[in-house]
């Protein structure tokens, strides 16, 4: 079968090829995160390196470990499990155990993708997989928000916590934007939404330079434009409805679209090519869907937060999409019934 | 050989033909009351009462009931058995009748026994009957119990509520939740079906090493 | 062993049938009303030990009780409660005076109905303490309204004058205001709503203070409230 000089090649299609590859588009992404993760740095210290590295770890173990063992290292060289434990360190809390999030890496991968039978085949994204399990698991060190320190490259008292053990007793602990607005009825300044300088998850500081990376990712064309702007769209109208009939109760179209983990979500996870519809009106759906529901949980439902159910919820439904959106070959008859 | 025979009766219903792990059935108990060890252990004593009973009462009367109206009369000796249980638990032990809630008189419902009945104890002798009844209900007891172990060690970082770490353990919350029976019960499955697997693998290895000793 | 299936295939009467299921269903019938009445005693005695050691609880000083229920605007002394009907119960001292009220409410939680008791002093208008009859708040979370002590310490010294409010944690300064419990906003909030509802369903009801109904069990009793 494997002719060294064989004497007639045998192609089929495609015969044009680009150089568009899993380990590309994943490289692309990481590159594409940077710029927000090394703002995390900055504001929340060394912890967020430690959360990061943590989670990451997990999700490479157990890559490895369930991987068939010919093809170990193929599996951790194409980037997506690195990607997964990146994304999910993104939206964990600074302060967090570096054993919790090395249990989220490790269930990221296991439920999220190896259950599933491996890159490509899982319903739901990973990495949100991962938090959600993480949130259901240590509900109180997964909504515990230190303090922000820009600029001082401290640890968190928490993320050395032992294995199995608690955090510990808890210093002073901050709040979210979201969580201000619900529960207090205060608005953060947009400027400090924007670059930072909030209490949240590791990613979700700097709103702009996630915006950035977005852009990058877009010209690289690595992602489907439509999700990401569709999201987003809703978000703001919705924001913008509400608004119009309380401005007082309701939160402002631009702090809806700044505030939590809305932009990482939806540049970097709803896009996510396995777990979103393939076609262009399928993407438009899917966006909206996720926009309606995290417009919902945030403002009539119990959770200040609600862009990982959100994705979750539309993940679940992206087959259905699909199917209901699958385009009429050229040349067929548009289905009668 | 008689002996060997029920001894054979009890023993497959703990390991090979294990209700939980080997036939997947009374799922719904299995995942609802397992989130501590007390709980999973009342579960099946609760169910091994009624199984054993209505096997019992199946296998004596088997050539009385007519085939017609079987599966009424399994149903009616199952729902009185049931019915016992309820009652005794809520006097004797009412906060774990608290706990258990609506899965006591559910038991009724656990495919696990009208299956034994239907399959087993209204075909065969009293004695078979009887020890197939106690080897199924142990393999439940056993499925429970590995169930309700793992839940509460994890998701109270005790078992039979006494501490195991200390205080400043951090309990898995999702455990003693729902969603905590689903993963749980996942993974030991997961395991049972990988040791069925290798052992598989392993006696065709033997046997092929056999065949090819012979051949040679 | 074979399996036995001549039984199976013959063709019995209709009579048969009916003769067969109507002996099962007799026979059944006779045994759960057996098991009925032999375990009835005890399973009272359970839930009538539990209401007592709950109200007595809730009402520091307590060592006697009895129901009350409101009928054409009056509160009377009952022995057994009707199903359904909002009840009350009165607490007492050793000495047959009247300590306070031990007032059952329910609502919705985060995730189910919680259920409580809580015991009111109307001279005072305050609740003198709380305790969670049911709930399946979220362990580790909504749980803490009945295994935070902090929080049901809360409740020892409460004003209902003019209501409960539930504020952040460390906030509570006012006689009527009850720290939340971090993390466990909804719960806690849920707690206060229940027992404030509570209080205004039964404000009117009850007699003014000083007019209570007078104890009218035996010396001995205790055995006043039903299940």
């Amino acid at each position: 079968m494997t002719d060294k000089e064989p004497r007639l090649l045998l192609f089929h299609a495609p015969l044009l090829r680009q150089d568009m590859t899993t380990p590309r588009t994943m490289r692309d992404v990481i590159v594409a995160l940077l710029p927000a993760t090394a703002a995390a740095v900055w504001y929340f210290g060394l912890g967020a390196v430690l959360v990061l590295a943590a989670s990451i770890l997990g999700a490479a173990v157990a890559e490895w470990l369930f991987a068939p063992r010919a093809s170990r290292g193929a599996s951790l060289r194409d980037g997506s499990g690195l990607l997964t434990g990146l994304l999910l360190g993104l939206t964990l809390p600074p302060g967090l155990p570096m054993w919790m999030a090395f249990l989220g890496g490790f269930v990221s991968i296991c439920l999220g993708k190896v259950i599933w039978g491996g890159l490509g085949h899982n319903l739901f994204n990973p990495a949100l997989l991962g938090r959600a399990f993480l949130l259901a698991t240590f509900p109180i060190a997964m909504t515990t928000w230190p303090v922000i320190t820009p600029g001082e490259f401290g640890v968190q008292a928490g993320n050395l916590a032992l294995p199995f053990m608690q955090a510990g007793a808890d210093g002073v602990s901050g709040a979210t934007p979201l969580g201000l607005f619900k529960f207090e009825q205060q608005v953060t300044p947009l400027a400090e939404l924007a670059f930072g300088k909030i209490g949240g998850s590791i990613g979700e500081t700097s709103g702009a330079l996630l915006l950035l990376g977005g852009v990058y990712l877009w010209i690289r064309r690595d992602l489907d434009w439509r999700i990401p702007v569709s999201i987003l769209a809703t978000v703001a109208l919705f924001s913008l409805v509400l608004v119009l009939f309380d401005a007082e109760r309701f939160p402002a179209p631009l702090f809806s679209i700044f505030s939590g983990g809305l932009l990482l979500g939806a540049i970097y996870m709803a896009t996510d090519p396995v777990t979103s519809p393939v076609t262009p009106k399928g993407a438009w759906i899917f966006g909206i869907g996720v926009g309606v529901l995290v417009m919902l949980i945030r403002v009539f439902g119990g959770l200040p937060e609600g862009v990982m159910y959100a994705i979750l919820l539309m993940n679940a439904a992206t087959p259905l999409i699909d199917r209901y959106t699958q385009p009429r070959v050229f040349g067929h008859e548009a289905e009668s019934s | 050989m008689k002996k060997n025979e029920s001894y054979e009766e009890f023993l497959k219903g703990i390991w090979r033909d294990n209700p939980v792990f080997a036939q997947v059935l009374g799922m719904c108990p299995m995942l609802a009351v397992t989130n501590s060890a007390v709980n999973a252990i009342a579960m099946g004593m609760a169910t091994m009462f009624v199984l054993v009973g209505s096997s019992f009462l199946v296998s004596t009367f088997r050539n009385v009931i007519p085939k017609q109206v079987r599966i009424s009369c399994f149903i009616i000796i199952i729902a009185t058995f049931v019915t016992i249980a309820d009652y005794t638990l809520l006097a004797l032990v009412p906060g774990v009748h608290k706990e258990l809630g609506a899965f006591i008189p559910l038991i009724v419902a656990n495919c696990l026994i009208l299956g034994r009945q239907e399959a087993f104890a209204s075909r065969y002798p009293t004695k078979l009957a009887v020890m197939d009844a106690l080897g199924m209900a142990c393999g439940f007891l056993v499925a429970l119990f590995s169930l309700g172990a793992v839940r509460e060690i994890l998701g109270d970082g005790a078992l039979f509520g006494v501490k195991l770490f200390g205080d400043s353990f951090e309990p898995w919350v999702i455990m003693i939740l729902p969603p905590g029976g689903f993963l749980t019960l996942g993974v030991i499955l997961l395991f049972f079906n990988w040791f069925k697997y290798k052992k598989d693998e392993f006696l065709d290895d033997v046997a092929r090493a056999e065949r090819s000793g012979a051949d040679g | 062993m074979s399996p036995d299936t001549s039984k199976l295939n013959a063709q019995p009467s209709a009579l048969r049938l009916v003769l067969t299921l109507a002996v099962a269903g007799l026979i059944s019938g006779v045994a759960i009303i057996g098991i009925y009445e032999s375990t009835l005693p005890t399973i009272t005695a359970n839930k009538a030990r539990e209401l007592r050691e709950a109200v007595f609880k809730v009402l520091p000083g307590v060592t006697r009780m009895q129901a009350l229920v409101s009928r054409d605007g009056d509160l009377v002394v009952v022995s057994e409660p009707d199903k359904d009907e909002p009840v009350v119960y009165g607490g007492y001292d050793d000495t047959g005076d009247f300590v306070g009220y031990a007032m059952p409410g329910a609502g919705p939680g985060f995730q189910d109905t919680i259920a409580l008791l809580y015991g009111y002093k109307p001279e005072e208008g305050l609740v003198v303490g709380m305790e969670i009859l049911e709930s399946r708040e979220t362990p580790g979370l909504g749980d803490k309204i009945f295994k935070d002590e902090e929080f049901v310490a809360e409740f020892d010294a409460l004003s209902v004058r003019p209501e409960i409010v539930s504020v952040k944690k460390g906030a509570g300064t006012a006689p009527n205001e009850v720290d939340s419990i971090t993390g466990a906003t909804i719960s806690s909030k849920a707690v206060v709503r229940i027992i404030n509802e509570t209080h205004a369903a039964w404000a009117e009801r009850l007699p003014p203070a000083g007019k209570e109904p007078a104890i009218v069990e035996p010396e001995t009793g205790g055995t006043g409230a039903g299940p």
